[in-house]
């Protein structure tokens, strides 16, 4: 039976572990993702949910669990949010090298100092090198059914990659909201038992990751920027076989709203992604030709999407929850990145907002809107980097 | 009673690897293997061992490896253990294979965390008394007085107790062994394997790459470390302690040979005054000081 | 065929390495060889024990065979024989 539950987004993340019938998880907390560890241990601790939960003494070391439970052949699960993330860094090279598809949910949240645990992208976007996919989630709906979506994603043989399934800090992660947890007999029938093609086995010894000279080592990098390239393909897929039985898509790739005849598109991530629904529509109201897209996946970067919305509109104002210093907005200087070859490009305004948390209300995505909308009626972006609601 | 004719001809170290000549830890690993046999999952960090067995696309390790992040070895091996026990495979026995490095410093948090989960595998840190992989640097286990590329005039600090360290965790076994003794060193490893829960057991390899001593010699300087005292074979089993054969005989200092005869023939010790010489044997008379009540009082 | 369906038909999608006897070629690391006297011999098995590359085989009678291919010539076994049975050879050539 289907069942309907509001929840916050760290309690719907352990029951989509249990719904993914996950074998073993190594985690440790952090806020905000205490909850998530908190409800797992809950649940195994009742009975409801048969899995290894290994209580690991560091985030390094859960990344570290992880890739030695699926390299025995099991499917995996950790959780964590900004410094944890970081500190498992060479980790997550290690997981990718490794060809696991270990699933992550991250709670973004800023790293510091200035030492603050709310939202922003930083966590994440600073790893997105590492060769994780990476999904952004606009809310629990979302969250449940990515994570489920990114076991049947990764496992498959022509991707073999761990995936990260991010959600802002706070802003879902404790937020309540009203999430369809599906029939768990459609679950196990759209993602079955985890059957890896290698693993350690007594029966069968070879040795995993061990010393690799110059003379074979391109081709396994190779291998991953083409299973990204997979990946692509897949996730569209994957989330309208998914949505047949959860009711919901979430967009595939990048989920758009009223683009089609849009002159600007307001480019943005996560939940400042579903805000901006609420302004398009107040400035749709008013007779602005506004639309936006939410990238829901960063990695890989959804390149022929930007470049088929930039066909058929004037200007992207993107706006990030992050900044790459030294340069610009994540997804603004990727956009731009992919369009160079583009001919006849739209205009592109970056805006940083909402670092640490920062709230980004529809009011604030409106007068992103707005100043945008001056520029392109001038015909040039005069600023590169925006940053919005910044105190003087 | 086991005896050297009845270990088993069958080797899971093939020959063809890269190890130094006269290496320590290659002899430690053919006796893990002539212990257990290759139903056993190594967990390899990165140390000598994770390249004594040559290059991808070959190993000279005929059992399945996982080689992992240096700092890592117990983590990984904790998520091993629970991988098999979900796909209740029982046969297995998971051997976490360290240096010093990976054991003492970079890797003793994994290794602690493990062991107050009570992880159920064998840990064995093989201890070349430095970072013998990446070119001899001093280590938390290089002891006193030994030139390192790190410590060129010799390391100023003592070597850590990591025996006690990982008995003071309450672990039901703790041992020390030596491939010099490999008689001893098998029963302790096949002991282990009965014992459910966390079990570690610290050796002796001695290296002559690091050392400086020749390659024939490496077998009798394990032992040499032995009679002199400066390696003590021991069992802490359940907060047990008891001494073996033939350290048991050495409470009695006039049976110890002096700490002497073992640096002098050790180029790493070569700048050891006779100031450094006292001292290290001091230190060493006060530790069987130490083990002496504790082997009749037994309980650490 | 693309670079990496190649590579995947040759090889696994990441360093997964088969065990193999004679990664190298250790014999050639040389600069003394083992020599047994077999008369002297006591089959004790010590020399076989403490090989640190097995390369001494240990034959139906316990009697030691040493593979000259891998030996890397350390001495260990000619230092550990108890009857001093075995002795080190400097190689010619």
């Amino acid at each position: 039976m289907a069942q309907r539950v509001i929840d916050t987004a760290n309690h719907i993340v352990a029951y989509a572990a249990k719904a993914a019938r996950v074998q073993v998880i190594a985690a440790y907390p952090i806020t905000p993702q205490t909850s998530i560890v908190e409800r797992i241990a809950e649940l195994v601790e009742s009975g409801e949910f048969s899995t290894e939960y290994i209580r690991v003494e560091s985030e390094h070391s859960a990344m570290a669990a992880c890739i030695g439970a699926a390299a025995a052949g099991v499917r995996t699960f950790t959780a964590t949010a900004a410094h944890g993330l970081v500190l498992m860094h060479e980790a997550l090279h290690w997981a990718s090298g490794s060809r696991l598809p270990i699933v992550m949910p991250v709670v973004n949240r800023t790293l510091g100092p200035g030492w603050n645990i709310w939202a922003d992208y930083t966590d994440s976007m600073s790893q997105r090198d590492t060769g994780w996919i990476q999904f952004y989630c606009g809310d629990n709906q979302e969250v449940f059914d990515t994570i489920i979506q990114a076991y049947k994603l990764c496992e498959n043989e022509r991707v073999l990659l761990p995936v990260m399934v991010c959600l802002e800090a706070f802003i879902l992660s404790h937020t309540y909201m009203p999430v369809k947890i599906p029939d768990q007999e459609k679950i196990d029938e759209f993602l079955p038992p985890y059957k890896p093609k290698w693993f350690l086995d007594v029966n069968n010894p070879f040795s995993l990751a061990n010393i690799v000279s110059p003379e074979y080592y391109m081709e396994f990098r190779y291998m991953i920027q083409e299973s990204m390239e997979n990946a692509k393909q897949l996730i569209p897929k994957i989330d309208k076989e998914y949505s047949e039985l959860s009711g919901f898509e979430h967009g595939g790739l990048v989920e758009k709203y009223k683009c089609e005849d849009a002159d600007l598109i307001l480019l943005t991530m996560g939940t400042m992604g579903t805000e901006a629904r609420v302004a398009v529509d107040n400035l749709r109201n008013e007779g602005s030709k506004v639309g936006t897209a939410r990238v829901r996946v960063f990695r890989p970067f959804p390149k022929e999407e930007i470049r088929k919305l930039a066909e058929n509109t004037r200007m992207f104002a993107v706006i990030d929850r992050g900044i790459s210093f030294g340069m610009g907005g994540f997804l603004a200087e990727e956009t731009k990145a992919s369009l160079y070859d583009q001919e006849n490009r739209p205009l592109i305004a970056g805006f940083i907002a909402g670092l640490g948390g920062r709230d980004v209300t529809f009011k604030t995505i409106e007068k992103i809107a707005k100043k945008s909308s001056e520029w392109m009626q001038a015909g040039r972006v005069e600023k590169e980097n925006v940053w919005v609601d910044l105190k003087e | 009673m086991v005896s050297i004719k009845e270990l088993s001809k069958e080797e899971y170290l093939l020959k063809g690897h890269i190890a130094c000549a006269g290496c320590g830890p290659a002899i430690a690993l053919r006796l893990l293997f002539k212990a257990l046999g290759n139903k056993v999952m190594l967990v390899v960090p990165a140390c000598c061992s994770s390249v004594i067995p040559g290059p991808y696309p070959f190993t000279s390790f005929a059992v399945p490896v996982q080689n992992i992040l240096f700092e890592a070895t117990g983590a990984t091996a904790s998520g091993i253990v629970a991988a098999l026990r979900q796909r209740e495979i029982k046969d297995v026995t998971v051997v976490g294979w360290a240096g010093d490095g990976g054991t003492f410093d970079i890797g003793i948090q994994a290794l602690s965390g493990a062991a107050e989960r009570e992880t159920d595998f064998i840990y064995i840190c093989y201890d070349n008394e430095a970072y013998g992989n990446t070119g001899v640097q001093r280590s938390g286990a290089t002891p006193y007085g030994a030139w390192t590329t790190t410590t060129p005039t010799g390391k100023k600090e003592r070597k850590k107790d990591m025996a006690f360290i990982m008995a003071a965790h309450r672990i039901p076994y703790v041992a020390t062994a030596c491939p010099s003794y490999p008689i001893d060193f098998v029963k302790k490893i096949r002991k282990a394997k009965e014992i459910e829960g966390t079990k570690f057991i610290h050796i002796l390899a001695p290296c002559p790459t690091g050392w400086r001593y020749d390659t024939s010699k490496t077998v009798e300087m394990g032992r040499l470390a032995v009679r002199t005292g400066m390696w003590t074979l021991f069992e802490i089993e359940h907060g047990k302690f008891k001494l073996n054969s033939p350290s048991d005989k050495l409470i009695d200092k006039t049976k110890r040979k002096p700490v002497r005869e073992y640096l002098s023939l050790q180029d790493r010790f070569r700048k050891l005054t006779e100031v450094d010489i006292e001292k290290v044997q001091r230190w060493v008379d006060e530790d069987w000081e130490r083990y002496s009540k504790l082997a009749s009082n037994q309980y650490i | 065929m693309s670079i990496s369906a190649k590579a995947r038909k040759e090889k696994p999608i990441t360093t997964l390495s088969s065990p193999t006897v004679g990664v190298d070629k250790t014999g050639f690391w040389r600069t003394f060889r083992p020599e047994v006297d077999y008369s002297k011999c006591t089959r004790c098995t010590l020399c076989w024990i403490y090989c640190p590359d097995g390369a001494i085989a240990r034959q139906e009678d316990d009697c030691p065979k040493i593979d000259y291919d891998y030996c890397k010539g350390c001495g260990i076994c000619a230092n550990e024989c108890p009857v001093k049975a075995i002795t080190m050879v400097r190689e010619e050539g």
